[in-house]
C-alpha cells in the first residue's frame, strides 16, 4: 500500500503529452510495483482466503481427526450453539476483550503522556513499563497463578502479616475470574500501547505546543482537544493490534487460569483449539467460523466507511 | 540383554542390514508429560537405558498435563513433523493416526519377543493391537481411583481415620471446623478424575461400562446415574472455591503438609509421598476405589513410534520400545512412578504397602477398562466440560448435569477398533 499511495499522486500529476491521443492504460501504470506485491496478493489469496474458506467447508463435515469427513449440514453448528462452555466464552470474550482495551488504552496514553514531559530518567521508566510486554503470556499467567491463588499468594502473604480479612480470591472466584484476566492481560500490554503512543506522541509538531501555548490553551485541554485527533492513525493501528491479540487471548487463559474454575474462564480461542485437537476437528472449525464471521461483520463495514471516506478526502 | 539382540536382528531384517549401523548414535526425540519431582525421576531410568544402548534419548517432555500435551503431540505428527516416541494413554487417543498409517508397526517386535503372552492385564495389550497389528508398547499401569487420606491429621484432630469415602464425607464438616481443608482439589482435570472416581465408588463398574461402552441411555438417564450426580453434588457442597488450587501436586502436597486432610487422585500421587518420606499406613493411607469398590481402572500409559523417515531413527525406536518392556527398566521406571509394571514376572518386593495393594487387585482380576478405551476423546472432553461447569457452579442442577451427560452419550460415535 505504502509504496503504490507514494507513487501513484506523481504518476497522475504528469500532463498526458499533446502528441498522444489515447490516454495510458492504467493497468499498466507503476507495472513494477505492481509485480512487486504478486507474492503478497498470491500469499493473501491462498494463505487467508483459501485458508478460510478450507476451515468453513470442513466445518459442515464430521471429521475427527483428518479433514476426512462427510457433510453433514449445520450439525456442528447446533452443537456449538446448544454447549454451554461456548456461551461462556462468548460472553468472557466481550466483557474481557472491553475492559482490556478500555484499561490499555487509558492507562497506556496517560503513562505516554506521563514520559513526554521530558522527565529525568526517560530510558529507565520506558524500560519499566515495556519489560512485562517483553515476557510471553506463559510466564505471565504462571507469575499471575500462583500471586492470584487465594492458598499460596497475595491472600495468603496478607494473612501471614496479621490482615486476617483481606481476601483476594478472584483467580478462584467464578463471577470474577473474568477480572483476574484483565489484570494480567494490563500488566502485560499496557507497555506496548505506552510505546507506540508515545511514538504517536513524538511525532506532533512542535509548533502545535508551541502555538497552544501562545493562545494559553491549558496543556490536557490541548492532549485532549488537538493532539489525541492528530493521532488518529496511531491510534487505529494500537486498536487493531491490540484487539487481535485479544481475539486470540489463548495462552493467557491456559497458564492462568486453565479456563476455570468450572468453565468460567474459556475464551472461544481455547474452545477452537481444544476441540481441534481434540478429536473432533469439525466442531473446531465450527467455533472458528463462527469467530471469522464475528471479526468480518465489525470490520468490514468499518473498513468500507474508513476508505470510503479517505478517498473523498482526496 | 537377550532381547537386544533380537532387536537388533530384527532392524537388521528390516533395513537390509546397512544404514542402522552408522557410527553416530540415532537421536530419538521422546515427548511426554511427565514432569512433577517422581515423574521426573522415572523417565530418567527410561532414558538412562535406552542411552546405554548407544543411542541418545533427546527429551521433549512437555509440562502441563495429558490435556495440555495430547493437542501438541497429535498436531505435530498431522503436521507431518513427528517425534521419535511420543507417551499417551492406551485407547482412541491415536485411532485416527494408526488409520491413516502415520504409525511405526511393531507387530514383528512384538511377535519375537511374545509381548501377547507378557503384558497383564490383556487389556493392555488390546488397546495397543489394530486389527491384529500391534502399534505401541504398554509401559505402566495407572490407576485412578485412589483417595490419600493424612493420617497424623485425624489422629490430630481426634477424628476417627475414615476407610471409605461415605465415612470421610461424614466427618468432613469436623475437619472443617477445626480449621482443616477436608478434600483439596486441584483445577481443571483433577476435577474430573474427583467426580469419575466418586461415579465409579457410588455407582459401581457395572453401571460405568454400560453406559460408557454400551451406551446404555436408559441406565445413563436412570436413578443409579442420578445417585451418582447427588454424590457428586455433596462432595462440591464440601469444597471452598477458595482452597482451590492450580496443579494436582499441589493438591497432593496439602494433604503430605497437613493443610488438608485428603485428596483424590491417581496411584501417581504416590510418587510424591514417597519423595516427601512418608511412610504408608503409618503417615498416610491409601484407598483404592475411594475405599467402597476396590477396582482399578486399567488405564497407564503407552509409548507410539511415528514413522520417521530416517531408517536409523526407525532401527533406534524398535530399540526403545524393546528397552521400555524389558525387566529390569519396568521395575527400576515403576517404582519411581508409583505404577504397578505391565509384566507380572518381574520382581516388585521393594514396592511400598499402596503398590502391593494396587497389584493384589491386579492379580485378582477386578480391573475394568479406562474410560478412553471404551468411548472417543471428544465425548470425553465433553464429560469433562460438563462435570467441571457442575462442581463450580453451584446453580447447576443434578437434572440439568444428568440431562447434558445422557446427550453426550446418546451422540458418542461407534468405536472405530
Amino acid at each position: 500500500m505504502a509504496v503504490s499511495s507514494s507513487v501513484e499522486p506523481d504518476v497522475s500529476r504528469v500532463a498526458p503529452k499533446p502528441g498522444r491521443d489515447r490516454p495510458p492504460n492504467p493497468y499498466f501504470r507503476n507495472l513494477s510495483s505492481k509485480f512487486a506485491t504478486v507474492p503478497m496478493i498470491l500469499t493473501v489469496l491462498v494463505v487467508f482466503v483459501g485458508g478460510s474458506i478450507w476451515t468453513v467447508v470442513f466445518s459442515f463435515t464430521n471429521a475427527r481427526s483428518f479433514p476426512t469427513g462427510e457433510f453433514i449440514g449445520w450439525d456442528q453448528y447446533e452443537r456449538l450453539f446448544r454447549t454451554k462452555r461456548w456461551a461462556i466464552s462468548v460472553r468472557n470474550m466481550a466483557v474481557f476483550g472491553s475492559l482490556t482495551l478500555v484499561f490499555n488504552f487509558v492507562v497506556g496514553f496517560l503513562l505516554a503522556v506521563f514520559i513526554d514531559q521530558k522527565i529525568r530518567f526517560e530510558g529507565v521508566f520506558r524500560t519499566i513499563f515495556l519489560y512485562p510486554f517483553a515476557l510471553s503470556f506463559i510466564v505471565t499467567g504462571n507469575v499471575w497463578a500462583w500471586i492470584m491463588n487465594p492458598a499460596f499468594g497475595l491472600q495468603k502473604a496478607m494473612r501471614d502479616l496479621g490482615w486476617e480479612s483481606f481476601s483476594f480470591d478472584w483467580i478462584t472466584n467464578k463471577d470474577m475470574v473474568v477480572y483476574a484476566l484483565v489484570i494480567a492481560a494490563i500488566w502485560q500490554g499496557t507497555g506496548l500501547i505506552m510505546a507506540l503512543m508515545l511514538a504517536g506522541l513524538r511525532g506532533i509538531d512542535e509548533e502545535i505546543w508551541k502555538a497552544s501555548r501562545v493562545d494559553g490553551i491549558p496543556k490536557w485541554r490541548t492532549y485532549i482537544s488537538i493532539v489525541l485527533p492528530m493521532m488518529r492513525p496511531v491510534l487505529i493501528t494500537t486498536l487493531v493490534i491490540a484487539a487481535s491479540g485479544i481475539v486470540r487471548t489463548y495462552d493467557l487463559v491456559v497458564a492462568l487460569t486453565q479456563g476455570g474454575p468450572g468453565l468460567f474462564s474459556e475464551v472461544p480461542a481455547k474452545y477452537v483449539y481444544d476441540f481441534m485437537f481434540g478429536g473432533n476437528l469439525a466442531q473446531g472449525l465450527a467455533a472458528s467460523s463462527v469467530m471469522l464471521l464475528t471479526v468480518g461483520v465489525i470490520l468490514i463495514p468499518w473498513a468500507i466507511v474508513e476508505f470510503s471516506q479517505r478517498d473523498k478526502n482526496k | 540383554m537377550k532381547n537386544f539382540s533380537v532387536v537388533t536382528g530384527l532392524a537388521a531384517a528390516l533395513l537390509s542390514g546397512t544404514a542402522a549401523f552408522a557410527d553416530e548414535p540415532a537421536e530419538v526425540e521422546v515427548t511426554h508429560w511427565w514432569t512433577s519431582g517422581g515423574e521426573a525421576a522415572a523417565v530418567a531410568e527410561f532414558a538412562n537405558a535406552f542411552n546405554a544402548t548407544g543411542n541418545v534419548w533427546v527429551d521433549g517432555a512437555i509440562a502441563g498435563s495429558g490435556d495440555v500435551a495430547r493437542p501438541i503431540i497429535i498436531s505435530r505428527i498431522l503436521g507431518g513433523n513427528p517425534m521419535g516416541a511420543t507417551q499417551l494413554n492406551p485407547g482412541t487417543d491415536a485411532d485416527d493416526l494408526v488409520a491413516a498409517g502415520l504409525m511405526l508397526d511393531l507387530t514383528e517386535l512384538a511377535e519375537a519377543e511374545g509381548w501377547a503372552d507378557l503384558v497383564n492385564p490383556p487389556s493392555q495389550m488390546d488397546s495397543c493391537t489394530y486389527d491384529g497389528r500391534v502399534f505401541c508398547v504398554p509401559v505402566n499401569l495407572h490407576s485412578a481411583q485412589w483417595m490419600w487420606v493424612n493420617r497424623r491429621v485425624y489422629e490430630d484432630a481426634g477424628v476417627a481415620i475414615p476407610t471409605t469415602w461415605n465415612e470421610f464425607t461424614a466427618t468432613a464438616t469436623q475437619m472443617a471446623d477445626k480449621g482443616i481443608i477436608p478434600l483439596s482439589v486441584a483445577n481443571g482435570w483433577p476435577v474430573q478424575l474427583l467426580l469419575d472416581d466418586i461415579a465409579i465408588a457410588v455407582g459401581g463398574v457395572d453401571l460405568r461400562i454400560d453406559v460408557y461402552k454400551n451406551r446404555n441411555i436408559e441406565r445413563a438417564a436412570g436413578s443409579e446415574t442420578t445417585a451418582v450426580f447427588e454424590a457428586m453434588d455433596a462432595a462440591r457442597k464440601l469444597v471452598d472455591p477458595g482452597t482451590v488450587v492450580p496443579q494436582w501436586n499441589d493438591a497432593v502436597g496439602l494433604v503430605i503438609n497437613g493443610t488438608a486432610a485428603a485428596n483424590v487422585m491417581g496411584d501417581w500421587a504416590g510418587g510424591e509421598f514417597t519423595v516427601a518420606n512418608m511412610v504408608a499406613g503409618e503417615d498416610y493411607d491409601c484407598l483404592p476405589g475411594l475405599g467402597m469398590a476396590e477396582v482399578l481402572d486399567t488405564g497407564g500409559d503407552v509409548f507410539y513410534f511415528p514413522k520417521n523417515k530416517d531408517p536409523k531413527v526407525e532401527a533406534a525406536q524398535l530399540v526403545m520400545a524393546s528397552t521400555m518392556i524389558s525387566r529390569d527398566v519396568q521395575v527400576a521406571f515403576n517404582l519411581k512412578k508409583g505404577s504397578l509394571p505391565i509384566r507380572p514376572d518381574v520382581d516388585l518386593s521393594a514396592a511400598n504397602d499402596c503398590m502391593q495393594k494396587g497389584l493384589e487387585i491386579l492379580a485378582s482380576g477386578a480391573t475394568f477398562p479406562g474410560n478412553i478405551q471404551m468411548i472417543d476423546r471428544d465425548s470425553l472432553n465433553q464429560i469433562r466440560d460438563i462435570y467441571n461447569d457442575f462442581f463450580a457452579d453451584l446453580d447447576v442442577t443434578i437434572e440439568e448435569a444428568q440431562a447434558d451427560f445422557v446427550e453426550v452419550i446418546r451422540n458418542a460415535p461407534p468405536l472405530q477398533f
